[in-house]
């Protein structure tokens, strides 16, 4: 095994051009366990601790460009504003000892179905920033994740950033497990109320061979919102279309049984969340953390 | 390959250090120092909880070259760190700033100043916890002689019984959350001790007054199979009130 530790980004891309099956290491949380255990013996580590920029995030009007190395912690205490359904979801994520490593970008490119970023990600609207010596490209986070594990990049490729819509209305997530900390997710739920462009955006996770949004379940709301006028009016939801967007998210699950729940479980699951983080979200919005205070 | 760590203050050199090693094989087979302890290997239990620039991480999620040049505290060097910290002017260690010991922020979460208060030197500062009355409490290991402390010596981590009379012995002052955890009854096997301390002693760190939820989040990535967590949390209060008197 060879260590790379690139003091840049040119130069990191430049090792990854040379050795394309170099594994990148951020945070270590997934790929150090996958080294402990046996499970990977890569030729190279990539470490892109030293690459400072990657550990800096900027806010433009409508985004926030975060910096693939950004540590959870970071996101929980200063993006909380701006990316409320992230910060959520990093809230979620393993332990303090975890959040202070552990990655977006990690998260990403190790594309667990179960990770606990991409629900949020999906839900806020994003695209990856994925670069090599060849050029950089965005990839919108729905296509990004191709199969159980399995990402968009090409093998000189690496995470760079991710471009993430800054809230325009009250964000929500919704996770389930055995316990409150060190968990990993037995399904997710995020969704994500955009007042601006009157949608509503919803991502789910590890009830699917990767993270999916419920696309029927966002055209059903997002018309049930607009015909009845509920954007302006802000009245309460009827039940009936709460429960008809929860049986939408349930049906866009692909869910299958293993050690951590059965499929039936977790379709029954991201149901219940569906309905309860919309409940949340659309009071927040009732009460004007939508329309104003969130807009940050 | 070659690492170099500053651990406890003290500049190390490992050699032949394999690609894929951690940082807590190194801590532990390397460089003598089996505080922070080896249990899931998976950043589950955080029994190997070092600060890493400041930060708490576990030390078996750490690859060893990802802490070239970085600055670690173990447990063998907790009373160190907690002395050099209540040595600073009131208000520079900022427990409130929320920006401390961040990755990418060493230069703020460091709190570490090897040049004072470096292991080796000759111990001025006797443990003697007022109103307990007690002798120095099982200490923690930490190399007393200048020389020692080597990769590979496992003097360097032998550690010093209270009550013991070798000549030229010098033990070390315990941390306020260590003695808080003797105290508290807070150590049973004492397996998972090291890394609550540490995670503990960052909190307090930070925030000096916890809340019982600040507790609970702030340890909840570390499992102890022995005390319930009832009498770890007791500890961690008690050290906060006693912190908090002393200031």
């Amino acid at each position: 095994m060879d260590f790379l530790r690139p003091a840049g980004w040119e130069e990191a891309l430049a090792a990854k051009a040379e050795h394309p099956t170099a594994v990148p290491i951020a945070g270590g949380t997934d790929v150090m366990v996958e080294i402990n255990f046996d499970h990977r013996r890569p030729e190279y580590l990539l470490d892109l601790t030293r690459v400072a920029e990657l550990a800096e995030w900027e806010a433009t009007d409508r985004t926030v460009r975060l910096g693939a190395g950004v540590p959870y912690t970071r996101i929980i205490e200063e993006l909380r504003a701006e990316l409320p359904g992230l910060a959520l979801a990093a809230h979620t994520v393993g332990s303090p000892q975890i959040r202070n490593r552990g990655t977006v970008g990690g998260n990403l490119g190790a594309a667990s179905p179960a990770g606990d970023a991409h629900p949020a990600l999906l839900a806020a609207g994003a695209e990856v920033e994925a670069a090599s010596m060849r050029g950089t490209r965005r990839i919108p986070v729905e296509e990004f994740f191709t199969g159980v594990k399995r990402h968009a990049l090409e093998p000189d490729e690496l995470i760079r950033a991710v471009h993430i819509q800054k809230a325009d209305g009250p964000q929500q997530f919704s996770k389930v497990g055995t316990r409150n900390a060190m968990v990993i997710a037995v399904c997710a739920f995020a969704v994500a109320l955009h007042p601006r462009t009157r949608t509503v955006r919803t991502g789910i996770g590890s009830a699917a061979p990767t993270p999916v949004r419920a696309h029927e379940a966002e055209e059903f709301l997002g018309a049930a919102l607009e015909e009845g006028g509920f954007w302006d009016s802000g009245a309460p939801l009827d039940p009936s279309t709460a429960r008809r967007f929860a049986e939408l998210c349930a049906g866009a699950c692909r869910p299958i049984d293993d050690v951590r729940g059965s499929a039936a479980y977790r379709r029954h699951a991201v149901g219940v969340m569906a309905r309860r983080t919309l409940g949340w979200t659309w009071e927040a919005y009732r009460e004007g953390d939508g329309r104003t205070a969130q807009c940050a | 390959m070659r690492v170099n760590i500053t651990v406890n203050g003290r500049p190390y050199e490992a050699d032949d250090v394999w690609e894929g090693e951690s940082l807590l094989y190194v801590l532990r087979e390397r460089m003598g120092l089996p505080g922070s302890k080896n249990a899931c290997e998976q950043g589950e239990c955080g029994s190997c909880t070092v600060r890493l620039d400041g930060v708490p991480v576990c030390a078996c999620l750490v690859a060893a070259g990802q802490a070239e040049g970085r600055e670690v505290v173990t447990v063998e060097g907790l009373a160190d760190h907690a002395r050099q910290r209540s040595a600073k002017p009131a208000g520079a260690v900022c427990p409130g700033e929320p920006e401390a010991g961040h990755p990418g922020k060493p230069e703020v979460g460091g709190l570490v100043e090897p040049e004072t208060g470096r292991p080796g030197e000759p111990d001025t500062a006797r443990r003697a916890e007022p109103g307990t009355g007690r002798p120095v409490g099982p200490d923690v290991a930490r190399p007393v002689e200048p020389g020692l402390g080597h990769p590979g010596e496992p003097e360097t981590a032998r550690p010093r019984r209270p009550g013991s009379s070798r000549p030229g012995q010098v033990v070390a002052p315990l941390a306020p959350v260590q003695q808080a955890f003797i105290d508290a009854g807070a150590v049973q096997c004492g397996f998972c001790t090291p890394g609550l301390l540490v995670a503990a002693d960052e909190l307090l760190e930070r925030t000096p007054d916890p809340s019982d939820a600040d507790i609970r989040e702030a340890l909840s990535g570390n499992l102890c199979r022995c005390t319930g967590y009832e009498k770890i949390l007791d500890a961690v209060r008690l050290a906060a009130a006693r912190t908090g008197k002393a200031v």
